[in-house]
């Protein structure tokens, strides 16, 4: 088992606050989106979880032992960033499984192999000779067989072209199935991986704005549009996110909880309601003007910690 | 595969409830596990097991421990008088409704089921 608790974690470079006071936990096992805009504070935050950054004010909890300088604590967590970063570029590819076989405990070697099969990498190649995207399927590979307790994966996908991100996201279902683990993917692009997430953690400027179910969020958004005023009547009761106007309609992003008798209201004053995939609704919620609101709309709207 | 109106475990368990409803599953019969149903659908195991913990409560599924997960013998029955309660609500006052917004008299409308019943028997 390996429960992460991250306690009022606070990280400073100097003059910039990465991370300020976030607070959350996570259950063993799980697929966790740790979702972000670019510099929001989800690579640091990895950082610090992986045992690579030592905590300005706070601490990762790995278990209940803090994870930085505990040796212990550092194998069981696989941290694997975009384009792996981990192995030297002069090495071949069957260097860095060795490499990643000697440091991880539950490294599965047949899987390894299996897996550069289904990438179509070879063995032989060297990794600095490796395009982006084999770089990423490499990566994915050390993550995936690496079997760490903790894996995260630092959009360390996000270079492979489709057939292989689907592969990937096929791989890490079976294999999370097999051998249930914590996983993380952090990315900033959600709309492939939505619906592999159990929870997520939405990080906002250095802040933890949200955790909260995929399944309870993907009920908490909508669109609601038709005539200018029906839509503000309607709007009242709920956390707009934004809105837009064409001529005398009007659209309007909202947050909350929106059960049958909202559908059915809408419907009654001729309002269109439509869905809001969770890529959207996280446009919204980290939007620079929205921030502030989203926030707000997570307290009042219960999302934090939902699925305690 | 899925929208993303509703929870995506509420849709699983939808096309189950529209499987029993249509015969597709029959009484006693075993469904996917949850980890098959995770893999085909590319979704989280935890969602699959949500849509089958409500199916399990709703009494549509019953858990054999060890086996997996089957079709209640009094499902399909229970379902159709549930659907049949609704049926009024969901979908004959929307079609009214919509006769009316575009000017179509109720007689017509009568008109046209009788006629659809007749060549439906």
């Amino acid at each position: 088992m390996a429960t992460i608790d991250v306690q009022d974690l606070t990280l400073r470079y100097g003059d910039v606050t990465a991370l300020d006071g976030v607070t959350f936990s996570l259950r063993d096992p799980g697929i966790y989106g740790l979702l972000g805009r670019n510099a929001s504070g989800k690579t640091t935050f990895l950082s610090v979880l992986a045992g690579f950054r030592k905590a300005t004010a706070g601490a990762v909890l790995l278990d209940g032992r803090p994870v930085f300088e505990d040796p212990d604590a550092m194998a069981q967590v696989c941290l694997i960033r975009e384009g792996g970063d981990t192995v030297d570029g002069s090495e071949n590819v069957e260097a860095a499984l060795s490499f990643a076989q000697r440091m991880r405990p539950r490294w599965d070697h047949d899987y390894a192999l299996g897996l550069l099969e289904r990438f179509q990498l070879s063995p032989k190649k060297k990794v600095g000779q490796l395009s982006r995207g084999q770089r990423a399927a490499l990566a994915v590979t050390l993550g995936l067989a690496s079997r760490a307790p903790v894996t995260a994966f630092d959009e360390s996908y996000l270079g492979m072209d489709a057939p292989s991100r689907y592969a990937f996201y096929d791989e890490l279902l079976r294999d999370y199935m097999e051998h249930p683990r914590t996983v993380m993917l952090s990315t900033h692009h959600i709309e492939e991986v939505s619906s592999l997430l159990e929870e997520v953690v939405i990080i906002d400027r250095g802040r933890l704005l949200m955790q909260a179910e995929a399944e309870t969020l993907r009920t908490r958004g909508a669109t609601v549009t038709g005539p200018a005023e029906a839509v503000d009547r309607f709007a009242t009761r709920l956390q707009v996110l934004n809105e837009r106007r064409l001529g005398p309609t009007k659209s309007v992003v909202v947050y909350g909880t929106f059960d049958g008798d909202h559908r059915r209201q809408a419907a009654d004053a001729g309002l269109e309601v439509g869905p809001l995939p969770l890529q959207d609704l996280f446009v919204h919620l980290t939007g620079a003007t929205s921030s502030e609101m989203a926030m707000t709309a997570a307290g009042s709207g219960g999302a934090t910690g939902a699925g305690q | 595969m899925f929208d993303e109106r509703s929870p995506i475990y509420r849709q699983i368990a939808d096309r189950i409830k529209a499987d029993v409803l249509s015969g597709v599953l029959q009484a006693d019969e075993q469904v996917m596990s949850t980890n098959q149903y995770a893999s085909f659908y590319r979704i989280n195991p935890a969602t699959a097991a949500k849509a089958f913990q409500e199916l399990v409560d709703e009494g549509v599924l019953y858990k054999r421990r060890g086996v997996g997960m089957f079709v209640s013998p009094e499902a399909a029955e229970r379902l159709r008088s549930e659907h049949r309660g609704r049926f009024f609500s969901d979908v004959l006052e929307p079609m009214v409704r919509e006769a009316q917004a575009i000017g179509i008299p109720l007689s017509e409308v009568v008109r046209h089921i009788e006629q659809l019943a007749e060549e439906v028997e």
